[in-house]
């Protein structure tokens, strides 16, 4: 059996970089922290730029504003589109477990909620949260403001990592007790607009979960951990020999939980088994299990 | 505002409007009730007192209920303000509950003993006391009376400054005892004592809403006599277009908005624009034949007298003028002269020159070489520069127009104060415009009480009460009559001015040390020097102040000390304005008095040991003599305190009750502590030695009942103008004007070479009254070429550096940067400079910069814009601020004949910190 | 996408239909709410935003909440507005009496904006943050005859943002009045003044310009001023004649005639 670090060590990698990000941000700022007279980072998750160079930007925040009938700088522009590209090797909502400080929250409401097992009670659709993200986007056009920016309680709560809270603790509170109470999983897993955007790149993502059908015995641990459980769905799973919803989060739990080793990091194109059956049509998207 | 409730306020006040609209008087007790002072039925206790800061001396109300200022206001019955106050005066109560208020002595110890290394700890006032008097003894036995020092201020009250003289003076029998007006004010006494023979302001307040021309020579009065300013400015608004406003500066700063014309000059270059100035006078028939021939004689003095730098400093030996300094002194600027300063010993010396000679001194100052060396501003045009010195020689000139030319830190902080003072002085007497209303040189004080302590109470190295001076018998006769001393008690030697007190502590030979309201390791010039005398020689430096300050870490003992309104006393204003107050609130913890640290100090030394003979350089027989059998002939026990002889003898008279009609329920914690009424005892014991010589003062209670008055007051009335026939009880009818100052009025006569000593002295004066006043006294006009200033900018230190303050903060700031909303105001002091000098070096606005003297450095913020618009060349630093330390940089220059500070000018290099 | 719109097995046709018709209220219940808070807290009448920041709503559509600017900033002024601050979340915006704008002649801030909210180009004493107003004359010391005059004195742009006006002091008899004036074609909003003041409550404030500022009938001239500079506050707007002026009110031609012909009360 190997040890419980080593079988965590996505957990725990994913949660000091989740911690790493805004710390470094807060060096940036409070600190000027810098490499050859070079600021290292400045900004936060909506926008940065590391080193004074590299641009780097929210892209479902540059879409709104596109939106609002404005041209922003090109810094911004290329700073989404390298977002956009880092997210579509390495996993769409890889931005969500791996970054985004939300995540701890939704995390540790549903672990708590498993604790105290609290029953499931309110449900909404998964799906919700595209609905949410074309509003957003059909309200910043609308608006002329950037719609989801304005009550995204990832920014209030990015934002109030770095700068200090104040009445963000509200949000934080609020999204906990949601996800603890309400629905698990209920923000990240079903309204998020943002998780919403980058589930649509995670459609293309790289970087996917790859299962060996023929190791699994279908003890259904994966499926207890996952935030995405449908994600998870053995028929398509046994049929496609990877993930490929854009659901997925690449939080590599179901990894870390096998244990038969079932799962584990691969490229798209290589699946887990070598025989497939040829022919079948295109997936179709996942229903929630 | 809990006091009056708002709706009955506002209720009162329409009923008032109402009635008066209608024509209906109001009832008795209606209108009583609506002039009732705010707060009165809540049992607030208003009483008037003076304002903390300027020398303007604004009168204020002040309010307390249960030990606390609850309200100030200004007092709308002071002649000066007319309840209008500046924002240091809005800020009177608040400048004493900072959070950081000393409440007990503190001293250096290990372990549980005085060390000069150690650390600060609490003390109780006996240790602290004890170790002080160990001290005060170790000092005077090693280096006699002059081994003690005591560095006094401007901003003592008169009881305080009268009681800190005669200590020192009668009782330790030393005489280095200098205030910080030493810095402030000494250049104006020379002026005055040479010209009129006695010290202060001849005018009055009222000269500004009576006269037409307004002329400020490096007087900043918008910034630093806010006031006052307040009635230039409305002399300026509704004289009409007559009335003009002219200011001569360094630098452009607030007064020039509503001046006329500004006039930005080279440092020192003051001189000779005011010599171009007498020279148009003379050349124009501008001249007042009558009144000059009448009342005045010319006169000159050296010129080789040195800068007041240390005496070993190259300068002070020999001196190659320059062209423009050999053609201002008359010479032949194709050849070098190289001038011995072997006049620096007697500075003070002058003479009675011809009228012929004096036109010739003047004769090089033709406008041509005036502008080309005077103008400031390297942007101006010359022909501008010159079209207003002509304009401005004009307004001196014009037959019809009233001339009052203000003056403050810009004369008298130059190493030729004395005679940038005289020679304007000059300008006066020649056209006749001197000491009539609206007429007359006015020398505005910069501390709210340096005429009235410093100058009238003489806290000097040099002087006694009432323009008495050291050194002279006849004076000494009168003070040792006056204070009851055995005759030759006084010491004879002049003692120690401000900066040869640091010179010598730094040399050694003062080994004890005590400064009193002011703050002397922040204020001195070179102060690098003198705090590491302080720290690091065998001295002990004792520090009276309420809050900690830079002199408070560099002392060995910090006193605790009661603020203003803590106690009773007494300012005196630029105008000669005496003006008292009651104590309003008990001191917090174990802070006291200055008056009551001198006193316990005072009873810790007998008669026996310090009026005994003791050895004294320069005096007779190098030694003071053993005045103690004759003390005993006196009634003086020989184990009699300082304390008993001095204060209690004559204090017990004067009886002190809680109930006393002029408490009208006050405290007064020190009578109490002392057990005699202190402060009436002190002021009608002064107040001998100025009745009927021109310095009357008024008795005790009368203060407590005006707004203060002007001395001379003679039968209960003040003097607006001294010397002026009509206003001046000491002017006889039909003389027109009297100069009756009594010093230096016998002088020899010479040429501008120098004094002929072959002829007789002559008197400026040929009558006395029977009670010895001189009754037709003349003044004296002076002749005094321009001279450069020792350091000036070169290749590696490029800039003036100019030093002065800003209207938010009071000198060194240890009340004011307690004010949060001063503190906010004006946070840090800048370095103001101009805009292409700033980007020469790579600063900009805001940017840190590193400023260089020979002496030392200090980082301080750029400034290009602002209350100070430099011109290229020139940068200006405020000096209220502890984290800039300007005077670390500045250089211990004294004009020679006051030994007043120049810290107008010295060389700096500027660079990006 | 859309898939929650496809009917599952084992649903029935009805029970799609509610669940889509509820899905479909929900949405437009949330729409509906989301955007009145989005407008509602749109006019954000209060805040000061950086040299630079383009105005209203313009600000609010383009930045992108990064806090660059904040962290651009030498002297702490600026901060991103959390939940319970003025201004909208998380767009820079300052308090002037807590840190004011020191003006940087380089803008650091601007200057470090990705997204184009603030104008990078800007020239520190053309920024427009807002205006200082001097709203309550009864309070100012100033007003009263005291001598402060700190705003005008701390005031970067000091005789052209605010200026003194003289005038005589009658109660007195013998001193000035030193008014402080604002001059809203150069001051910058920075908040010095406001920053500065002494009083416990200051008595200058700096508000939006929007706020601030008044505006004279589009048919009126100033006769004297028309051939004066042309301010940094000149829009092309004020030069445009002004709109035609077109019969308002609710009266016409024919009410007229009505009216006329109304002669009730008239013969009483």
């Amino acid at each position: 059996m190997t040890s419980t670090p080593r079988k965590e060590r996505y957990l725990l990698a994913r949660r000091i970089i989740q911690l790493g990000v805004p710390a470094l941000f807060i060096l940036g700022y409070r600190f000027d922290l810098g490499i050859g007279g070079r600021e290292l980072i400045q900004g936060n998750l909506s926008a940065s730029r590391i080193l004074d160079a590299l641009p780097l930007a929210d892209p479902l925040a540059v879409s709104q504003l596109l939106l609002t009938g404005r041209i922003p700088h090109a810094d911004v522009l290329w700073g989404a589109l390298v977002v956009i590209l880092f997210y579509w090797v390495l996993g769409g909502r890889a931005f969500c477990s791996w970054v985004c400080p939300v995540n701890i929250i939704g995390d540790s409401a549903s672990w708590l909620r498993a604790r105290l097992d609290i029953p499931p009670g309110f449900t909404l659709p998964r799906q919700l949260r595209y609905g949410l993200l074309a509003l957003a986007l059909f309200l910043s056009a609308l608006t002329g403001v950037a719609a989801f920016e304005w009550v995204s309680p990832v920014g209030i709560i990015q934002r109030g990592l770095i700068y200090g809270m104040g009445l963000g603790w509200l949000a934080v509170a609020g999204l906990f007790l949601f996800d603890l109470l309400v629905l698990r999983h209920g923000w990240c897993g079903h309204m998020c607009p943002l998780g919403a955007f980058y589930s649509l790149v995670g459609r293309f993502s790289l970087l996917r979960i790859r299962f060996q059908k023929d190791t699994c015995t279908s003890c259904g641990k994966c499926h207890r951990v996952c935030p995405e459980p449908q994600v998870l769905a053995l028929k398509p799973l046994a049929q496609k020999g990877r993930v490929l919803s854009g659901n997925c989060t690449n939080c590599a739990r179901c990894i870390e939980v096998c244990p038969e080793g079932s799962l584990s990091f691969a490229p798209r194109w290589k699946t887990g088994e070598e025989l497939q059956q040829p022919g079948t049509k295109k997936a179709g998207p996942v229903r929630a299990a | 505002m809990s006091s009056i409730r708002r709706r009955e306020f506002l209720k009162k006040s329409l009923a008032a409007t109402a009635a008066l609209t209608a024509g209906i008087p109001l009832s008795r007790e209606a209108q009583a009730q609506f002039t009732t002072n705010v707060g009165e039925k809540e049992g607030w206790k208003w009483d008037k007192v003076v304002c903390r800061f300027c020398g303007v001396g604004c009168g204020m109300m002040m309010a307390t209920k249960d030990g606390r200022i609850v309200s100030v206001k200004g007092d709308p019955e002071s002649p000066v303000n007319r309840g209008l106050n500046c924002i240091k005066g809005y800020f009177n109560a608040k400048i004493m509950y900072g959070g950081d208020r000393l409440t007990q002595p503190l001293m250096r110890m290990t372990n549980g003993k005085f060390d000069k290394k150690g650390k600060f700890s609490p003390v109780s006032w006996k240790v602290a006391l004890d170790e002080m008097e160990r001290q005060a003894k170790k000092a005077m036995a090693e280096k006699g009376p002059s081994g003690v020092s005591m560095f006094a201020s401007g901003q003592y009250t008169i009881d305080e400054g009268y009681a800190a003289v005669k200590f020192m003076k009668a009782g330790l029998r030393s005489n280095n005892i200098d205030p910080n007006a030493r810095h402030c004010m000494a250049s104006a006494v020379v002026a005055f004592y040479q010209v009129f023979g006695i010290d202060e302001p001849p005018g009055c307040y009222e000269d500004i809403e009576m006269t037409d021309t307004m002329v400020l020579w490096g007087a900043n009065m918008a910034e630093m006599h806010p006031i006052l300013w307040s009635r230039v400015t409305d002399r300026k608004l509704n004289g009409g277009d007559k009335v003009k406003i002219i200011n001569l500066s360094t630098y452009a700063n607030r007064s020039s908005e509503m001046a006329d014309m500004e006039i930005i000059f080279k440092p020192n270059t003051d001189l000779a624009i005011i010599n171009y100035i007498n020279k148009y006078l003379i050349d124009n028939n501008m001249v007042d034949w009558d009144f000059v021939n009448k009342h005045t004689v010319f006169a000159a003095g050296p010129t080789n007298i040195g800068y007041g730098l240390p005496d070993d400093h190259p300068k002070e030996q020999k001196v190659t003028l320059s062209k423009t300094e050999a053609i201002a002194q008359g010479l032949d600027p194709n050849q070098t002269h190289t001038v011995d300063q072997s006049m620096r010993g007697t500075p003070l010396a002058h003479w009675k020159i011809s009228l012929e000679d004096f036109k010739k001194g003047l004769e090089p100052y033709t406008l041509d070489f005036v502008a080309q060396l005077a103008k400031g501003d390297p942007e101006e045009d010359l022909e501008i520069f010159k079209e207003k010195l002509v304009e401005l020689a004009k307004y001196y000139g014009e037959k019809n127009r009233k001339v009052v030319s203000f003056w403050t830190m810009g004369f008298n902080q130059h190493v030729r104060g004395s005679w940038v003072n005289q020679i304007m002085y000059a300008t006066h007497l020649l056209t006749g415009k001197q000491a009539t209303p609206g007429n007359g040189g006015f020398s505005l004080t910069g501390q709210p009480s340096a005429c009235g302590t410093a100058r009238e109470v003489g806290t000097f190295a040099h002087r006694l009460p009432s323009d008495k001076l050291v050194g002279n018998p006849a004076h000494h006769e009168i003070t040792e009559k006056l204070w009851k001393l055995p005759s030759g008690t006084l010491n004879p030697v002049v003692g120690t001015h401000a900066v040869a007190m640091m010179r010598q502590l730094a040399a050694g030979n003062i080994k004890f040390f005590w400064c009193q309201v002011t703050n002397p390791f922040q204020d001195f010039p070179n102060v690098s020097n003198w705090i590491k005398a302080a720290r690091e020689m065998d001295n002990f430096i004792v520090c009276s102040d309420p809050y900690p300050t830079i002199s408070g870490k560099v002392a060995d003992l910090i006193l605790p000390t009661a603020m203003i309104y803590e106690k009773w006393g007494a300012y005196g204003n630029a105008e000669r304005r005496t003006q008292h107050w009651r104590q309003q609130v008990k001191a917090p913890g174990q802070a006291k008095g200055d008056l009551w640290q001198i006193m316990e100090f005072s009873k810790r030394f007998k008669i026996k040991d310090v009026w005994k003979s003791v050895p004294v350089a320069k005096a007779p027989g190098d030694k003071l003599p053993d005045v103690l059998a004759e003390a005993v002939k006196m009634g003086y026990k020989p184990d009699d305190t300082l304390f008993e002889v001095l204060f209690a003898k004559n204090g017990r008279k004067y009886k002190w009750s809680p109930k006393d009609p002029v408490a009208k329920g006050h405290p007064n914690d020190i009578a109490d502590d002392m057990g005699f009424f202190v402060h009436r005892a002190l002021w009608e014991e002064y107040r001998q030695f100025g009745t009927g010589n021109g310095h009357d003062l008024a008795d005790f209670e009368t203060y407590h009942n005006v707004r203060g008055l002007r001395w001379p007051v003679v039968n209960g009335k003040e003097t607006q103008w001294r010397f002026s026939e009509g206003f001046d009880p000491f002017v006889e009818p039909g003389s027109g004007f009297n100069f009756y100052g009594p010093l230096l009025k016998e002088i020899l006569q010479g040429s501008l070479k120098g004094p002929d000593k072959t002829k007789d002295k002559v008197k400026l004066f040929t009558k006395k009254s029977p009670q010895g006043n001189i009754l037709d006294g003349k003044a004296k006009i002076f002749f005094r070429p321009y001279m450069e200033p020792p350091e000036q900018p070169d290749k590696e230190y490029d800039l003036w550096l100019c030093t002065g303050r800003v209207l938010e903060h009071w000198h060194s700031g240890t009340m004011t940067r307690r004010v949060p909303e001063l503190h906010r105001a004006v946070p840090t002091a800048q370095v103001f400079m101009h805009p292409d000098d700033a980007a020469k070096r790579g600063l900009k606005r805001n940017d840190l910069a590193l400023l260089k003297s020979r002496r030392g450095e200090v980082k301080a913020r750029v400034e290009t814009q602002g209350r100070n618009t430099m011109p290229k060349g020139t940068v200006f630093v405020p000096w209220f601020d502890e984290h800039v330390l300007i005077n670390k940089l500045t250089l211990d220059q004294t004009c020679p004949m006051s030994k007043e500070t120049d810290y107008k000018k010295c060389a700096v290099q500027v660079s990006k910190a | 996408m859309g898939a929650f719109l496809n009917r599952t097995a084992g649903e029935s046709r009805r029970q799609f239909l509610a669940r889509a018709s509820r899905f479909a209220g929900m949405t437009l219940v949330g729409g509906l709410l989301w955007g009145w808070l989005v407008q509602e807290s749109k006019a954000q009448p209060f805040a000061l935003h950086p040299p630079g920041a383009k105005s209203g709503q313009d600000l609010q559509s383009r930045c992108i909440k990064c806090g660059m600017c904040v962290d651009a900033c030498p002297y702490d002024t600026l901060s991103l507005s959390r939940a319970g601050d003025d201004g909208a979340p998380g767009v820079p915006y300052f308090v002037a009496r807590n840190t004011p704008c020191y003006m940087c002649s380089d803008v650091p801030c601007a200057r470090a904006c990705p997204s184009g909210a603030l104008d990078r180009e800007v020239e520190i004493t053309r920024a427009r943050m807002g205006l200082a107003v001097l709203l309550d004359q009864e309070n100012c010391i100033a007003f009263q005859g005291l001598r402060c005059e700190v705003c005008y004195r701390v005031c970067p742009l000091m005789g052209k943002a605010i200026s003194l006006q003289y005038s005589p002091q009658e109660r007195t008899g013998k001193h000035a009045f030193f008014r402080p004036v604002v001059h809203s074609q150069e001051c910058t909003g920075c908040g010095m003044c406001e920053h500065a003041c002494i009083l416990e409550e200051p008595a200058i404030k700096v508000l939006t310009r929007r706020m601030a500022k008044g505006r004279l009938g589009r048919h009126y001239r100033l006769g004297w001023k028309e051939k004066g500079v042309i301010s940094p506050d000149f829009t092309p707007d004020d030069a445009a004649p002004g709109p035609e002026l077109k019969e308002w009110g609710r009266r016409s031609g024919e009410r007229a005639l009505k009216e006329l012909n109304d002669t009730e009360g008239l013969y009483d």
